[in-house]
């Protein structure tokens, strides 16, 4: 008797135990979002505080303002960011659909190889590629150029996308296929009207991976973009580092660019968390 | 027969266009990397050959060491904390549970965020007199003058920069250690328990080996994030202080791009790729050995 009661409540602390550990570790987590988005609505005098203030005493957008107004002026960083992002998106849909398609199913001679060759960028960090790339980027007039930074972006991300949109091809039962074909569809046709409708999936898996890559790229956009005009929010967030406010790093501005660039990315992790979940076990289980 | 030749020449033309883009922009690039890496170049002279050079500068040159060393101790003490962490946060959330689907969400959100905002983030949370960090710590009466986290000592900036990635990449080996702990079949840690073992002695004779080979891809995956490190640096030290946490990544950038020394940018960047290389042939080799 006594030593289930004692059984019983063991369980009961572990449980405690684990409940208190759990919100221990959501509160760690959470308290440096907080603190940048609460940062990014002080007022000017109050960011500038010393110490600082832990919570803000009134609501204010100043830094908003500011960070709206800096150099060349959000909305272009905010719209390079964006056309960059769509861009790599394209690019990784309209370069990895057909290639996982003629991988998963023609009877390619040296396939795997092929293969192989596509996932070259997995052995060779992009980060060591830049100088010729920018080299080959400056006879094409494509350095500051939001295309040249999207086709940057879309090699990184190619290696994923192509898994992905292959192990999605096999995964399509075979007698869909069959039947169309014997109905008289082209391979076009049965890509088209067969295999995209179940591709969904996969199709938002590729394109949220490719958004949040692009979105958050920074080297590649220190090293291509040098005009004002062609920066992408992370090269801007760089720069506003420097930039002085009240005699002090403008830590208000720094902090509202900090929170504008995480919330797209936050956004559509809550909202597709399924498609992004299964995207990254997918990928990772080789 | 024709047929089978007529659908293959089908597939080749849609593979066509994703082969072709990996020849113009990874193939080629690596290529002129090469032959960049025999040359010296600052653009506004004619490239000259120099053979392997570049090569035996990067030998006696100190920042290349020091970038080198300082990439391996960053690497070598980020990895376990990632790795074991990950762990520990998986065993504690793997039952689905509503506050531990909710804890993983939370642990799991900073992993989508860029390196480079959650590196200015944590600039702040870390600068001297207006950062948070600071001012915890001295409420707490922890310390009575601010602590100078970044740029000022190698250690320190060190340390600080990893809490920070610590913080950002947690989730990531989290959410691939749940997947796989999950994965393990339910029969398998019933019989466990009706041996009575310990939960500890489960998780050590039975949930860890069944894992191992997520727990060695993670490991590779860090370690190569790792050794690639650059934003973070580049946005919370700036390699400071005497460039002395500046990574390799880091000391290519600052050749090629501020410096314009193409060809030893280019010999610093095959090195990097080699070493990395050969991380990959370990870890693959061991993966294999594990699942054999």
């Amino acid at each position: 008797m006594s030593g289930t009661l004692s059984l019983r409540s063991r369980a009961g602390r572990t449980r405690y135990l684990v409940g208190a550990i759990c919100l221990a570790l959501c509160t760690v987590m959470l308290l440096p979002l907080l603190a940048s988005v609460l940062a990014s609505v002080k007022s000017p005098q109050e960011a500038a505080a010393v110490p600082p203030t832990y919570v803000p005493h009134g609501l204010s957008f100043d830094s908003y303002q500011r960070l709206w107004e800096f150099q060349a002026g959000l909305p272009t960083y905010l719209a390079n960011s964006f056309v960059v992002a769509f861009l790599t998106i394209a690019f990784a849909l309209l370069l990895t659909v057909p290639a996982g398609y003629a991988l998963a199913r023609f009877p390619i001679p040296g396939k795997e190889l092929y293969f192989i060759f596509l996932l070259l960028a997995l052995i060779i960090p992009y980060q060591a590629l830049l100088t010729p790339i920018f080299l080959m980027f400056s006879d094409l007039g494509l350095t500051n150029s939001l295309l040249g930074l999207a086709i940057i972006h879309t090699a990184i991300q190619l290696p994923f996308s192509l898994y992905i949109m292959r192990y999605s091809f096999e995964a399509v039962p075979r007698e869909l296929e069959e039947a169309a074909v014997v109905d008289g569809c082209n391979s076009w046709q049965v890509l088209i009207r067969i295999f995209l409708p179940s591709l969904v999936p996969a199709v938002v898996t590729v394109a949220i991976f490719a958004f949040i890559t692009s979105w958050n790229e920074f080297l590649g956009a220190l090293v291509m973009m040098n005009e004002d005009g062609s920066y992408t929010l992370p090269v801007v967030l760089a720069l506003a580092r420097t930039q002085t406010s009240l005699g002090g790093t403008d830590w208000g501005m720094l902090q509202a660019g900090v929170t504008l660039s995480i919330i797209p990315c936050i956004g559509i992790y809550l909202l597709l968390q399924r498609y992004y979940v299964s995207g990254l076990l997918s990928g990772a289980v080789k | 027969m024709y047929a089978s030749k007529r659908r293959s020449r089908i597939g080749l033309a849609y593979l066509a266009p994703a082969v072709l883009f990996v020849l113009v922009f990874t193939a080629y690039p690596f290529i002129r990397m090469v032959w960049l890496s025999l040359h010296n170049w600052s653009l506004l002279a004619e490239p000259t050959y120099v053979g392997l050079d570049n090569f035996s500068r990067a030998f006696d040159d100190d920042q290349f060491w020091t970038s080198l060393k300082f990439t391996l101790t960053y690497t070598i003490l980020i990895t376990p904390i990632l790795i074991v962490g990950g762990y520990l946060v998986a065993l504690l959330t793997a039952p689905n549970t509503v506050l531990r689907r909710l804890t993983r969400t939370i642990v799991f959100l900073p992993v989508v965020i860029g390196l480079g905002a959650s590196s200015l983030l944590w600039y702040w949370l870390f600068s001297p007199r207006s950062g948070l960090v600071n001012a915890a710590l001295t409420d707490l009466g922890l310390i009575d003058k601010p602590v100078l986290w970044l740029g000022v000592d190698t250690n320190v900036s060190n340390w600080a920069v990893i809490i920070s990635v610590v913080w950002k990449v947690l989730g990531f080996g989290m959410l691939l250690f749940v997947a796989a702990i999950q994965a393990i079949p339910a029969e398998i840690s019933e019989s466990a328990m009706v041996d009575g073992a310990s939960y500890w002695q489960r998780v050590r004779r039975l949930i860890l080996p069944l894992t191992m080979p997520t727990v060695l891809f993670v490991t590779l995956v860090s370690v190569i994030g790792s050794l690639l490190a650059f934003d973070q640096f580049f946005l919370m030290t700036a390699g400071q202080p005497h460039n002395e946490t500046a990574t390799s990544v880091f000391y290519v950038y600052l050749n090629s791009f501020p410096f314009l020394r193409l060809g030893y940018g280019a010999a610093l960047s095959l090195l990097l790729a080699a070493i990395i290389l050969v991380f990959t042939i370990i870890q693959t080799a061991l993966a294999r050995r594990s699942s054999l």
